[in-house]
């Protein structure tokens, strides 16, 4: 500390943070110790350091806590409807490329409900940002089980513990195509904000799934401590293992957390399958939409 | 505004009503469609699949019919006119973005080519028992518009209705075909484009910081407007105010949904789409629509060889229900007749509507084929009676 620092603030002054964010809506609906504002912080410094047209960034949500994104996110945003914001977004981005658009939502959401989507997505490369913060439960209805909720948790909907294998989201979006795929928790920050500036800037597929604390849900009924608690398991669990086969990286209820960037891979992407397609086929009497597609 | 012509395939045509329901949705200015295959209404995006790349467009096969009903809704807030195309059990499945459309004031066309049902039914069979799950099939107070073609011309013509309806009161707007009319072939003729009026989509002319995106006109519908233009909106399907943002407010639920209902208030007074022959001195009324409207025709024709006055009240709009008009016919008639591939879904209306002025008599059918007219007929001649 020196003693020019001082508490403060100067006139004028803003979290950098609040230029993306609709400050007309706070306060959040999110809970103390909630990972989701935290995985929003990234996300804005990554709109910072990607330096994309903010104007062109679109954000679609499905429903639940973090479907709730979009509705903070001062950008073009769409809250839609539970599990499908996935083709909302590959309809946006097929009628507009220039647009960028980033799906924000959860693992009930994006991987129960919504599973078929992100599957097609992937397989199909759609030049989408999903990113997925996995508290492992369905916090908005009450905590309920997701397929991702770990064996042996408690929840409102397994009170005898949760025996149904879960999903590896990581190694399902691997095998289902994902030009991109990698994990972090809301410990690992400057991580997270590393690779959403990374998918920012890469073509197709991208996924990044953010493991995240539900303190008020999970956590508790879990017996797992609060929020600082399970921060420093997040600390203490992880492994970083870039390039890691995601078939080793599955996730337990207390085990360890391989997080790292998975898969990075470079496949033709929808619209760039598309438009081989049609000028092969079709020459010059293939018509490309009005916002260009064939780059 | 008149049509685009790169979309318009000017000229006399042969086609089936799925192909010529491709064509108007073409000629109104769709250039995405996104649909799930299912009988009988595949031709459409069939059609829609082989013309877009040469008209400028995208096409896509969803996985399924949830994720087609919600494409087409991400393609309109990008900017583009969009539609999807189902039948029965597909229909089913995209009820509840027929609700996210109506909520966000989603301008798109929800096709509908009905088959037999209940469930899977019969899938290459005529029915027109989808025509109160097209009004009420999502959860919620809402309004659509939804309009029955009766011929392959008019599944062009009313397609072009559909999407322009659609942008005017930003609805979703479902086109009720059935099976017989989806696959008969006729005449079709497609105008010229300057022939083709089309109502383009109304964007705000406000700047960003002024504009609010549900903030109604005097019409009570909101102007446009859509993603990548600078003006950082937000669209949920929550209760939301005139801003965008949720709101849980039992005032702004009522503001809102009231508002939903109220801006289609035009289309039920005065502006519905009807076709009548010989109400001046009808004394029986013959209510009808889509293929069942066709075998209608016969049935009046054999009932006025009898000497019976039997008219013709076919309904093109049938919602919002031209009730004011089955209102007023039913002060000076005995009886309506209505015929329909179900068991008894618009007749509801017509009651309503009547309110026991005149006797209404249905002409049910399970559906699977059409009606023999004599069963119309005796209908007719008892109602007469």
């Amino acid at each position: 500390m020196t003693e020019t620092t001082t508490l403060e603030i100067p006139e004028g002054a803003q979290n950098p943070v609040e230029p993306f964010l609709r400050m007309d809506r706070m306060p959040h609906i999110w809970c103390p110790g909630c990972g989701i504002g935290t995985t929003v912080n990234c996300f804005t410094r990554a709109l910072l350091d990607s330096k994309v047209n903010l104007d062109k960034v679109a954000v679609v949500s499905g429903i639940g806590c973090t479907g709730r994104v979009a509705g903070y996110a001062r950008l073009d945003s769409f809250h839609t409807t539970h599990g499908r914001a996935i083709p909302f977004a590959t309809g946006m981005k097929l009628a507009n490329p220039e647009l960028q658009v980033v799906v924000y939502s959860g693992d009930g959401d994006l991987f129960a409900i919504g599973g078929n989507h992100f599957i097609h997505a992937a397989r199909r490369n759609m030049d989408l940002k999903v990113i997925c913060v996995n508290n492992m439960t369905y916090a908005m209805t009450g905590g309920q089980s997701s397929s991702t909720t770990p064996a042996q948790s408690i929840s409102a909907t397994a009170p005898y513990g949760a025996f149904e294998p879960t999903f590896n989201l990581v190694a399902l979006a691997e095998a289902a195509g994902a030009s991109y795929v990698a994990r972090w928790t809301t410990f690992h920050v400057k991580q997270l904000s590393r690779s959403m500036t990374e998918v920012l800037h890469k073509k197709g597929f991208c996924f990044i799934e953010v493991l995240s604390p539900c303190p008020t849900l999970y956590q508790r009924r879990n017996k797992l401590g609060d929020a600082l608690e399970t921060m420093k398991y997040y600390k203490a669990a992880s492994k970083i293992r870039n390039g890691a086969p995601t078939s080793e990286t599955a996730l337990s209820m207390k085990g360890e957390i391989i997080v790292g960037k998975f898969v990075d891979r470079d496949r033709p992407d929808y619209l760039e399958l598309m438009c081989h397609q049609y000028t092969e086929q079709l020459g010059e009497r293939y018509h490309e939409q009005e916002v260009p597609a064939c780059g | 505004m008149h049509a685009d012509p790169k979309g318009v395939l000017t000229g006399v045509h042969f086609l089936d009503g799925d192909h010529s329901c491709c064509e108007g949705a073409l000629a109104a200015g769709a250039r995405f469609a996104a649909g799930y295959p299912i009988t009988p209404s595949t031709e459409v995006v069939e059609r829609f699949a082989s013309r877009i790349p040469t008209v400028g467009g995208i096409f896509i096969q969803m996985e399924d019919e949830l994720a087609a009903s919600i494409a087409i809704q991400g393609a309109a807030w990008a900017g583009v006119k969009a539609f999807t195309v189902t039948s029965g059990p597909g229909f089913s499945l995209m009820m509840e973005h027929i609700g996210l459309a109506a909520m966000t004031e989603t301008p798109c066309v929800f096709v509908n080519v009905q088959r037999g049902g209940p469930s899977t039914g019969l899938p290459t069979l005529p029915g027109q028992a989808d025509m109160m799950q097209a009004r009420w099939g999502s959860h919620g107070d809402y309004g659509i518009i939804a309009l029955c073609p009766n011929s392959p011309q008019e599944c062009f013509d009313l397609t072009i209705q559909a999407f322009n309806l659609s942008e005017e009161f930003r609805v979703p707007v479902m086109m009720m075909l059935d099976e017989c009319v989806g696959h008969m072939t006729e005449k079709v003729v497609i105008p010229e484009p300057d022939q083709i009026e089309i109502t383009p989509r109304r964007y705000t002319k406000l700047p960003p910081e002024e504009y609010q995106p549900f903030a109604p006109r005097e019409d009570l519908v909101p102007d446009m407007v859509r993603a990548g233009e600078g003006y950082r909106f937000h669209i949920t399907g929550l209760t939301h105010d005139e801003r965008g943002y949720p709101n849980m407010g039992t005032e702004a639920q009522d503001r809102l949904v009231r508002r939903l209902l109220a801006k289609l208030k035009p289309l039920s007074n005065g502006r519905a789409l009807w076709e009548t022959e010989n109400l001046e001195d009808a004394d029986v009324v013959v209510v009808s629509y889509g293929i069942t409207s066709r075998v209608a025709q016969r049935a009046i024709q054999l009932a006025r060889a009898r000497g019976i006055r039997a008219g013709k009240f076919r309904l093109i709009t049938a919602w919002p229900f031209p009730a004011e008009r089955i209102r007023e016919l039913a002060g000076r008639v005995k009886a309506f007749v209505v015929p329909e591939l179900n068991l008894g879904q618009m007749v509801l209306e017509v009651e309503r509507a009547a309110a026991g002025q005149a006797k209404v008599i249905p002409v049910s059918h399970a559906g699977g084929t059409v009606h023999n007219p004599d069963t119309i007929l005796k209908a007719i001649v008892e109602a007469a009676r």
